[in-house]
Order: structure tokens, then sequence, then C-alpha cells
């Protein structure tokens, strides 16, 4: 228990040493730190609208911490969930127009998530295999075909998906009527159930089954996965299409759920915002939801509360950088304690 | 120089167990050992890079805390490693500037100076603005020298010197060494050849198992002929000729028993740094201890892999009871009973902080009753556990202790459990006692015979003859990857056995 609140300690201190230090600095830049806060707050978490605006923000982003938290806890780095999820979300929302009216609404809905999964686990595919049997480091691989993503679907929206009657480059709109059903009239789609389920499933699988144990292994210690009988060729692989997958999931579930539409030039990033909470989270499933939260109030909340203090957005993103330094520093000192016992 | 009661602990193993040495000016001391006896850890600390847990390092006689490598160069303490240091595309005058203060780079002329001095100090020729890396290796080990007493000369540590060299190259190098000494430097020369120890050598100390077995000063060195330092030498290394009564400890095996395992023609691929197989064959009778000797790094760990299945076979068919198991991966030959207890405990024996109760059951990952429909019963894993802990007498807060923490000897009890659980048939045992204490290494002899007893095949890969003749019937000795011969254990299987091991042939 004691280690318990210890881990939690050390999972927090970050974020608060860091809401604090940019406390000072919103101080010296001669803004009022807790109206700046109050603000984040009232838009978002005291605010019926604006916790359902958190609520959608945060269901693609729980997909991918679900991805992330695969591939992490079996020591593989799939830094290429943006491409995965961005190519999956081109794919939806191509052929998502015509599904829905060609097929029963949650056939075709079940479809389009397959082709999601489907074509991310796909993508991931060269540097799954590159891994598996040829040992190529998947940080550089998966982040390069990321790059590629980018452009291929770019590329795609401009061409073959195009909606030629529109003179902005982008694909047909999925009507309104057939996006995912929402709750009880809020602004939350059923996609955002979806994805909390999804992360507690994944966190299930990691931590109380024999398929999690055996991934589990290959991430601590691949030579003792080895020579306990595993097949870490054949996990790897398994490991890079479920990270992809879920990722891809993230982009049906974001177009489905809120967009409806690409445009060429879109590409959210989500998938490298998620790396620093996971690491936050230490790949626990059910923490990563409190953090991808505090994330989406911060982005959510922020965004207004910056503009009404009169400052640049990318104030936000100095608060992000403090928050990962600050770990690292923590992290760095807890380990160091630990050495000298 | 003197480093006494030098004592170092990593997890898991004793690396060095309260070992005096000491360096005389004017002379070459050869610290000889098999590959994990400790020599590199105690040059380590003599470098700076490794700090002793206990014990002191005195230079003429006050005592010194070398804290890092900086601190060792400005004692006059050199190190040259076995594997290359220097940066290729930098020329010989570039290299051994590197590692000079920022504030006060050394001047063209006082660097010319210094290494037309150092030069003649080795006796050789230096161009200083040759490319290092278009140099010949021998070359590049004597810039590695001269980088080592660039800045003072007073120590220097060979680790290895010779191991990258063409026997040419090892005459010049044997040649540099004697100048040096002659200078009046104290040279440590870390080796595991044992002619290099003669050819080079002054002063002798052995190490085995993280302890100081042997020692020989100058004058007795001086005064015995080759062919008896090196009989004296080898039976430090491996030790004494079994007395008559630990011959009757041996068990008798009756010689009429099914065959267990089958080995034939089996071949690996050569990797880099690592012997391959060629044409292994023999075969193991059930209740059997077949011994493996052979001086480290013959192709002992290969020969387990293979027959574990961790290592692909490039040739040959391992046969389980006469079925064939070639094509079999680690868990198919596991589950008919052919077991691997590994000599790397903690790199890929366990998962360090996985709890003793988890590492139990590694091997069973997903099989009932521990699993259940692919969900995990911890409550089973914990009862096995426990029981495991009583039958085994492992030492252990609880079995939720993350197992890195256990000691070596009860690591290796675990392990042990591990393999005797559910139906062993045949198991190779590689160095089962490496790194124990004695009362651990007593026990986990006494366990093998035990399973011999039981009608379990054993495969007994040991460097300690003293262990094989002990508890073996037939021992087999491994030479650069070959089985060079089988001896039958008896009273003179010893020398027989030493012979080979050295000479790869009787």
């Amino acid at each position: 228990m004691r280690a318990r609140s210890r881990d939690a300690l050390r999972a927090l201190a970050p974020i608060i040493l860091a809401l604090l230090l940019g406390g000072v600095i919103l101080a010296a830049l001669g803004r009022d730190p807790i109206l700046f806060y109050t603000r984040v707050l009232n838009r978002t978490v005291f605010n019926a609208s604006g916790l359902q605006e958190v609520a959608v923000l945060m269901a693609p982003l729980l997909l991918i911490a679900a991805s992330l938290i695969v591939c992490f806890r079996a020591g593989l780095w799939n830094l290429g969930t943006d491409g995965q999820f961005l190519l999956a979300a081109v794919f939806v929302s191509a052929y998502g127009p015509a599904l829905v009216v060609a097929l029963p609404y949650w056939v075709a809905i079940c479809a389009l998530m397959l082709l999601a999964a489907g074509v991310a686990a796909a993508w991931a595919a060269l540097p799954a295999l590159l891994r598996a049997w040829h040992g190529v480091n998947e940080i550089i691989s998966t982040l390069m075909m990321s790059f590629l993503a980018f452009s291929l679907s770019a590329f795609l929206v401009k061409t073959y998906f195009g909606d030629p009657e529109n003179t902005v480059p982008q694909t047909l709109v999925l009507p309104v009527e057939d996006r995912l059903p929402r709750i009880a009239e809020s602004l939350v789609h059923v996609g955002v159930v979806f994805a909390v389920l999804a992360v507690l499933v994944v966190h299930l699988v990691m931590t109380r089954t024999a398929f999690g144990l055996r991934l589990r292994i290959v991430g601590h210690n691949p030579r003792a996965a080895e020579h306990v009988g595993l097949h870490v060729p054949r996990l790897t692989l398994a490991v890079f299409g479920i990270s992809a997958a879920l990722a891809g999931l993230g982009g049906a579930i974001e177009i489905l759920g809120v967009r409806g539409v690409v445009r060429a030039d879109w590409h959210p990033g989500f998938g490298l915002l998620v790396v620093p909470l996971v690491f936050l989270a230490r790949f626990h499933g059910v923490a990563v939801i409190g953090f991808v939260a505090f994330f989406a109030v911060l982005t959510i909340g922020g965004e207004s509360a910056a503009r009404r203090a009169d400052l640049p957005n990318h104030f936000l993103l100095v608060m992000m950088a403090m928050i990962l330094g600050i770990l690292a520093l923590v992290d760095h000192l807890a380990a160091r304690a630990k050495e000298r016992g | 120089m003197r480093l006494s009661g030098i004592t170092k602990r990593f997890p898991g193993v004793v690396a060095n167990d309260d070992v005096t040495v000491e360096l005389f000016p004017g002379e070459v001391h050869a610290l000889l050992g098999e590959n994990g006896a400790g020599k590199s850890t105690l040059i380590g600390m003599l470098a700076g890079v490794q700090r002793p847990d206990a014990g002191t390092i005195s230079v003429r006689g006050e005592a010194v805390a070398i804290t890092s490598p900086r601190e060792a160069i400005r004692l006059g303490i050199g190190t040259v490693y076995q594997h290359a240091t220097l940066v290729p595309n930098m020329t010989v005058a570039e290299n051994l500037m590197l590692g000079q203060s920022w504030w006060r780079p050394m001047r063209r002329d006082a660097m010319l100076a210094r290494l037309a001095e150092i030069s003649v100090l080795l006796g050789v020729q230096t161009d200083p603005d040759a490319v290092a890396g278009t140099l010949s290796l021998g070359q590049q080990q004597q810039i590695e020298i001269m980088k080592a007493l660039w800045r003072g000369e007073r120590v220097l540590v060979l680790d290895e010197p010779t191991s990258m060299l063409t026997p040419q190259g090892v005459r010049e190098f044997g040649e540099v060494v004697m100048r040096l000494r002659d200078a009046g430097l104290a040279i440590v020369f870390v080796t595991h050849k044992l002619n290099e120890v003669l050819e080079f050598g002054d002063r002798v100390s052995i190490l085995k198992l993280g302890r100081l077995v042997g020692h020989i000063a100058p004058e007795r060195l001086r005064a015995m002929t080759p062919g008896d330092a090196t009989a004296q030498i080898i039976d430090m290394m491996f030790g004494r000729e079994p007395k008559p009564n630990d011959i009757g400890l041996r068990r008798a095996t009756p010689p009429d028993g099914a065959v267990a395992l089958t080995v034939e023609g089996l071949c690996t691929a050569p990797e880099a740094r690592q012997q391959g197989l060629s044409d292994i064959g023999f075969a193991l009778r059930v209740g059997e201890v077949f011994g493996i000797a052979g001086v480290d790094g013959n192709g002992q760990k290969q020969l387990a892999e293979a027959l574990a299945g961790q290592l692909r076979a490039s040739a040959g068919r391992v046969l389980l009871g006469g079925q064939d198991v070639t094509v079999l991966g680690v868990a198919g030959r596991q589950r008919l009973g052919l077991r691997y207890l590994t000599d790397d405990r903690l790199g890929e024996g366990t998962v360090g902080a996985y709890s003793v109760g988890l590492n139990l059951v590694l091997k069973q990952v997903g099989e009932a009753p521990f699993w259940r429909r692919g969900l995990t019963d911890e409550a089973a894993i914990q009862a096995h556990a426990e029981s495991m802990i009583t039958r085994y007498d492992i030492r252990t807060p609880s079995a939720e202790t993350p197992i890195a923490r256990l000691s070596g000897g009860n690591i290796q009890k675990a392990l042990f459990g591990r393999e005797m659980s559910n139906g062993p048939r045949v198991v190779i045992y590689n160095k089962p006692t490496y790194g124990l204490d004695l009362a651990n290494i007593r026990l986990s002899r006494q366990r093998i015979r035990e399973a011999a007893d039981a009608g379990v095949a054993g495969l007994l890969i040991s460097t300690e003859l003293d262990e094989l003749l002990e508890l073996c019937d037939r021992i087999g000795v491994m030479y650069r990857g070959r089985l060079v011969g089988i001896v039958e254990n008896g009273p003179d299987a010893g020398p027989r056995i030493g012979q080979l091991m050295v000479a790869g042939s009787a």
C-alpha cells in the first residue's frame, strides 16, 4: 500500500510541479495564475458542455494510449501511431459515406472499424517484419513510416478518395445523422465509451492473462523469453498488429464520431502527444485515463484561458514541456535515491 | 602498488572475493583465469571503472581511492583494453590528444616531443599523422599503449592484449612489454592463455570464481622448468586430483540403461566472436551423468543452446529417447522433458523484476493449473511457489519478492526446482555451481546426483575438473567447437582430460 501511494506521488509530482512553475511564469508575465487556472477549470470541469468536449477529445487519445500500452509493455516502441491513425481515418472517411448507405447501419460501422484496424495493421507490417526477423530498430522505422503515411494520405485524399464536387481537397463528408449515435442528447458519442472499454480491456489482458504475460516477458527480458520457449518473432508481429490496429480504431472513431471528413492537410499528431502521458502513467491502463483527461482539460481549457489572458496558444506546449522535463528529473532523482539505498 | 582484500559483489554473484595482489616496478604480473573468474572486475578497479565493496588499494604504502578513470590516470595507471578504443578516422596525434583539457591544449611541438619520448621507451617508430584506422592491429595496439602511458608511466594494465594479434604481432608486442618492464614499469598482464603467462610473466596470480587460488613468486617461477610450471598452474586452475575417498562418492550407474538422448553430427554456424560446433556426437543413457569438460569458450554454451533449441543446428540430429526433436523449438523440447539449466541465471534464466513465484512457472506460461482459459490464477501460482520454496529450501523473504534480490545460490535453487518439475527426462546443467558459495556448491552437486539416481539423464557442462570427476560416469572434452575425446571416469581420468582440454588431443 505504501509502495502504491509512493508510485502515485511519483506520477503526480511532475504535474503538480509543472503547474506551480507554470504559475510562476504566468506571474512573471504579469498574468494572474490563479485566475488562469480557474478559467481553465471553469471552461471544462465546471461546465457541462465543456466537460462533454473533454470526453469527446479523449476518445481518440485513449485508443492511442491503449495502442502504446500494448507495445511499450512488450518493450517495442511503435512511434508510428500517427501514421497508422491517419491512414485508417482516410480509408474510413473514403468508404464510410458509401457503406452506411449500402449496408445496415451497425454492420457498416463494424465493417469500417475492421477496415481501419486492417489498414493500420498493414501499414505497421513492414517495420514489424523488419524488427522480428532482422532486428531493425522499430523506433526509426515506425517514425519514418509515419511521414510516408502523411504523404500517402494527402495523395489519396487529393486523388482517388477526393470529393470531385469540392474545391478544397477533402473526402466525401459523412452526413451528421450517420455519425456515431450520441448519448442522452449530449456531445458525447458511443465511441467515447468504446475507447474507455478498449483501454480497460487492454489493461486486463496485459496484467491478468497468459498472453499479456508473454508480451511482458519479451519486454522485460527478451533473452529470458527465448530461454523459456516463447516464439519472440511471432509475438513481435502480434504486438505490432494489435498496437497498430488500436491506433487505427482511434482514427475510425475520430471520423465516425466527430469529423466525418478528412482534409488533405489534416494530421492531428495525437500519437506523439499521448506518448508522454503513457509514460506518466507508467503503462498503467487505468492511470492513463486520468492523465489523458488531464491533458484534454488542459488543451480545451487552456486554449480559451490563454486567449483571454492574451497569451499565445503555444503557452500550452510550454506547460507540456515542463511536465516532461520535470518527469525526467523526478525519475532521475528517484533512481539515484534507489541506487544509494 | 597493492590491492588487498578486494571484494566486489554483483547481483547474484561474487566477482571478487578477498583478492590480494601486489604489483612491483620492473615486473610483469600475469593475471590468469577463465572467463568470469573476476579478472576484468579486478582491473576495472585499477582503472577506476569499478569500486570495491571491501578492501583497499594502496600506492607506495599509501591508501588511495580510485574513484574515476581520470583519477586512475592521475595516479599513473594506464589501461589498454581488450577492444580497440582508438577513433579510426582520426590521426595518431589526434587520438593521443583526446581527453586533454580544453582550456590548456597541448602545443604540437610539446606533443611531438612527448611522442618521441614514448616511442623511444617502446622502441617503435610512429608517424603522428597516420590515420589510426589504416594501421595494422599490432600498430594500433602500440598506439593504445602510448595513450595509456601518455600522462605518466607507473602502472600499465593490459587486458587480454594478444587476442586480436597475429603470431608475428604477438612477438613484437612481447618485445615492447619487455622493454617497458626493463624501464621500470609495473605491468599487469591479464590473460586466459597459459603459454603467454610463461612467456611474459615474472609473477603469476591465478583467479578462479572470484578467488585468488594460486600465486607464484618470481624466484619460484624462474626456478621451475616450463613443464613444471604448466603442470602446477593447471593444477591451480582446474582443481587438484580428487583424493581416493572423493572417487568413492561417485555414483554407480547401471551400465545397460536405455538411451535417453542421442546427438548425431550436430553442427552450428560460427557467429561473430562465437565458436561454431562441428560434428558433435554422443549418446546419453537413462540415469547417467555425462560430463562436458573444456576451457571456457570452446563451444560448451553453444552445445547447451543447440540441444535446448535456442540455437539452430546447421546439420545433425538430436533424438530424445528415440524421437527426433531437431525440428522442435525450445517449448516443444521442454514439453518432452528436455530441460536446460542455464548458467546465465539473471541474463536469461529469470526475469529479475518478477516475483519468485512467477519465475518458478515462467516456462509454463499459459498452462494449467496456473492459467485457466488464458487467465492467470494467482492463487495457484502462489500455492505452487510456497511448496517449491519449502521443497527446494529457497531462502526468500516471500514468494512475491523480486527474484533478482535473492542470492545467487537461492536463484539457482529456484531454477533447479523449475527445471525438475513436470517430468524431466534429460537435463543440461550448464556450469551449475558457477558463482556459488561452498555450501550451495555441495548442495547443487547433491541434487544432480539425486536426479540421476531418480533416472534423469544429466549433461553436466563444467570448467571444473574436480566437479566432473566427482559426478560423472563419462566425460567428453570440448576443444574449439569439437568433441575431441570421451574419457571413462576412473583413477587416471584427470590427467587425460587435462591434456585434451589444453591441447585438443591425447
